[in-house]
């Protein structure tokens, strides 16, 4: 295990600002954004501010990429995003030592409104779904751990890497808007009418946003260290210990997974921590708490919300990738919608895109159920 | 790993480590073995199954020991219970969502609600599988420990379906 590299093959983004990872990079340094008011959506009574996928460019894409089949639109959105990483990827996926990751949140459960005993409510039919259609032969693992859930595919899929029990990992994150869910937020009062805000004064909240990533990680040698690509490093889980719906006041969890990762990545390797930054009051006070008790004021922070929403079990996965493809053009993206200081401990963030030379990241999320994830990579060789 | 403890919760009752402790449903285990935790009332079967079997499997354990906890949970429905529960509250003509209902909606409440009642701060996991195969559990568990050290992993199946239908086959599996 202890000369084992766990490293990034390929990936993937479908999310409202482009189908792959490079145009959604594009659009993210471009300052883009298709968070907009949508009314009557999902024939809900209260309009609401999120980003929507364009059902019919989804469902073409996948028709000719992908073929037909009777898949739901959040079964599509994972196979095709998958489907595009491991193209990339030059993966074979019928491979005995491929494993596939579903990290998602709440799966096929618009499904529900038509009929409450619907069989494809179940999120692992649905992730054999997916498996099936690429012919991989396992079974595939699901993470369900509410907003964290991208960060914890990845999680699961690096320790079964490190077990030796597969050489490849397909990791796949999706979420789709529903009545359900939308209704949900909105009855938390944690939904924001207009774009996003994270960490700035005048925050009002959180919106949602469809995406589906995938990440393909490897098991390597020291050569594809020197190849330059970017490997695992760290990762850790922990608790609040706290409350079910709201965040440490201590910022308890996100601290200790900090601590944990900063273990073993130094600071000084970080070009940025990407938060989770959801612009509610509380969450993004939270992590400011976290990140000065980590000693991690000074280090550039960036949220990603302002131009994706809140895409749930997708977050982790996109996010990590944006992180990832930014760095490797030498910037870090800007927090769209933060303009002033909102939170009791000033962090290191920026409106603007920021140049550096540094070649890691941490990447952290927390959520319901007071679960706090993160996981940091850095990337080898040269750039 | 070793397993330390197990308990079983059916409609039967519980038994732990082989021993038949009562025979009581889902409230009469409650009165009887936890009684001071009114919040139990407010959570969906899933976490209070779960709460259940946590009260009966740590109770030897110390403060310290139960913050460097990890707990780990499995099953097939996610919170689908509770899913159903909260989309019967959005019909166009009777439309109440509430925020009580919709955080029981998220399979992984269960771990946290266990957190939170021991003050466990180590890890919380929670994985959906299409049937249950204890095999591919275990090394999901065992691969747990190549990335953290946990004091012990609180674990298990737990599935609600019904009254008459639910299982809370948990355990307490510690490093050797």
């Amino acid at each position: 295990m202890d000369n084992t590299q766990i490293y990034k093959l390929s990936d993937n983004i479908i999310s409202p600002l482009g189908m792959t990872a490079g145009d959604n990079l594009a659009a993210v340094l471009a300052g883009q954004s298709r968070l907009c008011l949508h009314h009557g959506l999902y024939d809900l009574p209260e309009d609401f501010c999120g980003s929507v996928l364009q059902r019919e460019e989804v469902d073409g894409l996948f028709a000719a990429e992908c073929g037909s089949g009777d898949y739901t639109f959040f079964e599509r959105l994972c196979i095709l995003s998958a489907a595009r990483a491991i193209r990339q990827g030059g993966v074979d996926p019928t491979r005995r030592d491929v494993l596939f990751v579903l990290s998602s949140t709440k799966g096929n459960v618009a499904c529900l409104a038509d009929d409450p005993m619907d069989e494809r409510c179940y999120i692992a039919g649905s992730a054999m779904r997916v498996a099936q259609f690429f012919g991989n032969p396992n079974e595939p693992i699901v993470a369900s751990n509410a907003c964290i859930s991208g960060v914890c595919a990845q999680i699961a899929a690096v320790r079964q890497l490190l077990a030796g029990r597969y050489r490849t990992a397909v990791v796949t994150g999706c979420d789709t808007l529903s009545r359900f869910i939308i209704s949900g937020f909105q009855s938390f009062k944690a939904l924001s009418t207009s774009p996003c805000r994270p960490y700035d004064r005048d925050r009002t909240g959180l919106n949602l946003g469809e995406a589906a990533g995938t990440i393909i990680l490897r098991t390597g040698g020291e050569a594809d260290v020197d190849a330059g690509l970017w490997q695992f490093r760290a990762c850790s889980i922990h608790n609040d210990a706290n409350h079910i719906s709201g965040p440490s006041r201590t910022g308890e969890g996100s601290y200790r997974v900090l601590r944990d990762i900063l273990d073993r990545v130094p600071a000084g390797q970080l070009a940025c921590v990407c938060t989770h930054g959801t612009a509610t009051a509380y969450n993004d006070e939270m992590e400011s708490i976290a990140l000065h008790r980590a000693g991690l004021d000074t280090v550039p922070v960036c949220g990603l919300k302002g131009y994706y929403g809140h895409t749930l079990g997708a977050a982790g996965i996109v996010e990590t990738i944006i992180s990832m493809a930014a760095l490797e053009q030498g910037v870090i993206p800007a927090t769209r919608g933060y303009r002033a200081q909102g939170t009791t401990y000033a962090l290191n963030l920026s409106d603007a895109v920021r140049r550096t030379d540094r070649l890691g990241f941490i990447k952290i999320l927390s959520g319901f159920g007071g679960s706090n994830a993160g996981i940091a990579y850095v990337k080898g060789g040269r750039a | 790993m070793k397993t330390l403890s197990t308990l079983t919760i059916t409609p039967a009752g519980a038994t732990l480590n082989g021993t038949l402790l009562a025979e009581a449903g889902i409230t009469g285990l409650y009165r009887r073995f936890v009684g001071d935790y009114p919040k139990f009332f407010k959570m969906d079967h899933l976490c209070k199954l779960g709460l259940l079997g946590a009260e009966l499997l740590l109770k030897d354990f110390t403060p310290e020991e139960k913050e460097r906890g990890a707990v780990v949970i499995f099953n097939r429905s996610g919170s689908l219970d509770a899913d159903r529960h909260y989309q019967s509250t959005l019909a166009a003509d009777n439309y109440f969502p509430s925020p009580a209902l919709f955080v029981y909606t998220l399979a992984n409440i269960v771990t946290g609600e266990i957190a939170i009642r021991h003050k466990i701060y180590g890890e919380t996991s929670f994985y959906i599988m299409d049937a249950r195969d204890d095999t591919a559990m275990q090394c999901i568990l065992d691969s747990t420990l190549l990335t953290s050290d946990p004091s012990f992993i609180l674990t298990g199946w737990i599935e609600y379906a019904g009254e008459d239908d639910y299982i809370a086959d948990m355990k307490i599996m510690i490093q050797e």
